[in-house]
């Protein structure tokens, strides 16, 4: 057998849950036994690679023979011996298994930068990334260009922080350079604690060198010699990953002391996080790698003038830095092509929530909603339909489905009342309650406030209580006006961006869902059918069939009847855990 | 213990530590923050005890009492909310006696710990056991998963003194 091949496996977090390891040991076994790695070891490889961003499918393969690639989904490893005896051997692929429905869509509408090369080489292997390459920018940097320059071609892609504000990184970059001080600091902002955002995770587990050169060239042009990465500790695998390629780069002389032969030093160090949404902030997370409680201090003086240690220090987000080597190695231009006029280059994008086709994709700024929602992500699961879109996280707002033809991109988002955010975009749709909503984000930034500042602190509790009493019944009226000012309030006069922006997600919730915060008040009602206390279940007699297959899955014991008879629910009893709702085949379950 | 801490003491003096990393190593090598652990430290560095509670109180990831020996980590974050994680962590909470207000059974045979977003989001909802993720969760696979959990062999989480 001659045959050159090479299969590579989804190992990302995604991939590894849905048994990508055991998947990997499979084709090993298959074609150790079939004696084609013994003969032909240099032809046919087993590679991991990181996450293509379409984690549902998991777990994901591609067989590529002599250079033609087939791409399976879900794949088991009691399936692996088929492909290898059908497909490998034979040369015909297991048609049934290959990837349909929508998946060349969801990667073909994409503009892939940062995702290209995540899920096409091996994270693990500093080679695979040099021989796409990998460390050109870091050398054309450090052997042909100054920081002076360095700082100008970043600011002339238009490159925007992709932490959350969205600050021109360049600019940034720039004010530390201004200040004189032999110690700097360069750090990356790796803590991503958005609930429901993972494309930092996704970029450090399926391209970590990006990460590394990026922090390399920021740091030669600040004038930085140390690095830290401030990685939170819930992401097991991307730490792994990204402390084998630090090892590995100072190894093939990309970090250390005299990079390259220029004289220059860079080294990085990565902290864990603990756990705590505020040290995202700037200068709560410089306390926290000070080894201190995560508490931000009033701005200024700004990071770039007194940051880590009191030294000026440059914060960069994950995608941020991983940026910058493809603007170094492509040129500024070509960036700048990408986007729209104030907000440059592509932006990855995690769709979660009720979309057919979950995941993280990679689009230019720009792009209207609509096209994400529907061409990438294939539309709303289950046949519903769409409500709205929460973008930005806890911070940021819902965008509802009347503007669903927005653009994605800084400048229009902040219009309609929500935010980029980090990125991430949860879809929603009409079974969900937008009450609820803001209450979840309330919770989470309730808990989360670090308590330094009052009106962060005990303003988000009075919110969160207003919200807790108009989802469970107990809702008065004036209540939404009280939100509003209240909401007002705590923007105005928080410490730091989590106060901030804690309200956001209330104000955009009222100011397009009204109607449904008044049913909540006014008419005990939720119109969604989520809020528990404003529901009960009972079952349509009619339609019943008496299968008791309700009475089986109630766990509080609240449905009573005789076998083919219908039944009854006892309200007094009913938990209102819609566990009969769901079970029931003949829709005899009423909710309202 | 001594000898533990002596070489978590060694690597900080090391690598430039700080306390937190001094703190998540006593919590990884002893699964909490040990008093007695807490307080050698504290005097090996003359640092006050109470700097180190001040950090413990802060941050979600240290626990000042033991975790159970099966430790079961459910997503709360947004998108395991939007797809119905509240009823699978109230079902977790009920099948393994968690006391209210509490996150371990009180035979410390199991904790259910809570967290903000474990960046699986589009295989939501997710459920961590013994640090196996489990995606696309359904009531019912967890109930499966309860069940091998109390049968099954004991799963070590980590060493215990
Ligand atoms: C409460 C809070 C949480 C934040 N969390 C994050 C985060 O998880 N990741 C991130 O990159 N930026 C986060 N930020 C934004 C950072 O403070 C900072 O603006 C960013 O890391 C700067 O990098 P950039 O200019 O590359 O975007 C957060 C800000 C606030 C106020
Ligand atoms: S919200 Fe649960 S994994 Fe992200």
């Amino acid at each position: 057998m001659n045959k050159d091949v090479s299969i590579k496996v989804c190992m990302g977090t995604g991939g590894i849950a849905a048994g990508g390891g055991e998947v990997m040991a499979a084709f090993d076994r298959a074609l150790t036994q079939r004696g084609i790695q013994a003969s032909v070891e240099k032809h046919c490889s087993v590679h991991q690679v990181g996450c293509r961003g379409f984690c549902a499918r998991d777990v994901l393969v591609d067989v590529i023979v002599d250079g033609a690639k087939a791409t399976y989904e879900y794949i088991k490893p009691d399936m692996v011996e088929k492909i290898v005896s059908e497909h490998i051997v034979s040369g015909t692929p297991v048609a049934e298994w290959l990837v349909k429905d929508g998946y060349d869509d969801f990667h073909n509408k994409q503009v892939k930068v940062l995702l290209a090369d995540c899920g096409e080489l091996d994270p693990e292997d500093i080679n695979a990334y040099i021989n796409r390459k990998g460390y050109e920018a870091t050398r054309k940097v450090l052997t042909t260009m100054t920081p002076r320059e360095t700082i100008d071609e970043v600011k002339a892609s238009g490159l925007r922080g992709r932490g959350g504000a969205g600050f021109p990184t360049g600019v940034k970059w720039e004010s530390a350079t201004k200040v004189d001080e032999p110690i700097k600091y360069i750090i990356c902002n790796a803590d991503e604690g958005d609930p429901g955002a993972f494309m930092d995770r996704a970029i450090i587990e399926g391209n970590p060198h990006a990460l590394i050169e990026g922090m390399i060239i920021g740091a030669f042009a600040i004038g930085s010699h140390k690095g830290y990465v401030y990685i939170r500790a819930e992401y097991p695998l991307a730490v792994d990953r990204l402390r084998k390629a630090i090892v590995d780069a100072k190894a093939a002389g990309y970090l250390g002391e005299n990079i390259l032969g220029t004289g220059f030093d860079f080294d990085i160090k990565i902290n864990l996080g603990a756990g705590a949404f505020v040290c995202g902030e700037s200068t709560a997370l410089m306390r926290s790698i000070e080894g201190r409680r995560g508490m931000p201090r009033p701005t200024p003086p700004r990071s770039t003038e007194k940051g880590l240690y009191d030294k000026p220090t440059v914060l960069n987000n994950v995608e941020t830095l991983a940026n910058v080597p493809y603007i170094i190695r492509n040129g500024a231009a070509w960036f700048a092509a990408y986007g729209t006029e104030k907000s440059k280059g592509t932006k990855v994008v995690a769709l979660t929530g009720k979309i057919k086709n979950p995941g993280l994709i990679e689009i230019p700024m720009g792009v209207p909603l609509r096209q994400i929602v529907y061409d990438i992500g294939g539309g709303i699961e289950g046949g519903k339909r769409l409500k709205a879109v929460q973008s930005g996280g806890p911070s940021g707002g819902c965008i509802p489905v009347e503007l669903i033809d927005t653009p994605v991109d800084f400048e229009s988002l902040a219009k309609v009342g929500s935010i980029m955010g980090s990125g991430g975009m949860v879809v929603l749709d009409e079974t969900d309650c937008m009450v609820n909503v803001a209450k979840y984000f309330l919770k989470f930034t309730e808990s989360e406030s670090c308590g330094k500042c009052i009106p962060c602190r005990i303003g988000t509790k009075r919110l969160l209580e207003i919200l807790t009493r108009i989802t469970e019944g107990k809702g008065r009226e004036g209540d939404i006006e009280l939100l509003e000012s209240l909401s007002y309030d705590v923007m105005a006069s928080s410490l730091c961006g989590l106060g901030q922006s804690a309200p956001n997600p209330i104000m955009s919730t009222i100011r397009y869902y009204r109607d449904e915060y008044e049913a909540h008040i006014y008419e005990k009602r939720c119109p969604a059918g989520v809020c528990k206390d404003l529901l009960s279940y009972s079952i349509v007699e009619e339609f019943c069939k008496g299968c008791t297959a309700c009475s089986r899955v109630c766990p509080a014991g609240a449905i009573i009847g005789e076998k083919k008879k219908p039944h009854k629910i006892i309200q007094d009893m009913c938990i209102k855990c819609g566990a009969c709702f769901e079970t029931c085949k003949f829709k005899s379950i009423r909710k309202g | 213990m001594e000898d533990k801490l002596t070489a978590i003491l060694t690597r900080y003096r090391e690598n430039e530590g700080n306390l937190i990393s001094i703190m998540q190593d006593i919590e990884h090598e002893f699964g909490y923050l040990r008093e007695d652990a807490i307080n050698w430290v504290s005097e090996q560095l003359d640092v006050p005890a109470s700097k180190f509670y001040g950090i413990a109180t802060f941050y979600a990831q240290f626990h000042l009492k033991p975790k159970g020996k099966n430790v079961i980590t459910a997503c709360c974050g947004t998108a395991c909310h939007v797809k119905g994680s509240e009823r699978l962590i109230n079902s977790l909470v009920k099948e393994l006696n968690i006391p209210d207000g509490d996150d371990t059974s009180e035979d410390l045979k199991y904790t259910v710990e809570k967290v903000n977003c474990v960046g699986a989001c589009s295989i939501a909802p997710v459920i961590i056991v013994n640090k196996a993720v489990h995606g696309k969760v359904t009531p019912d696979k967890l109930m499966k998963e309860i069940k091998t959990l109390k049968e099954g062999p004991k799963k070590e989480y980590t060493d215990y003194i």
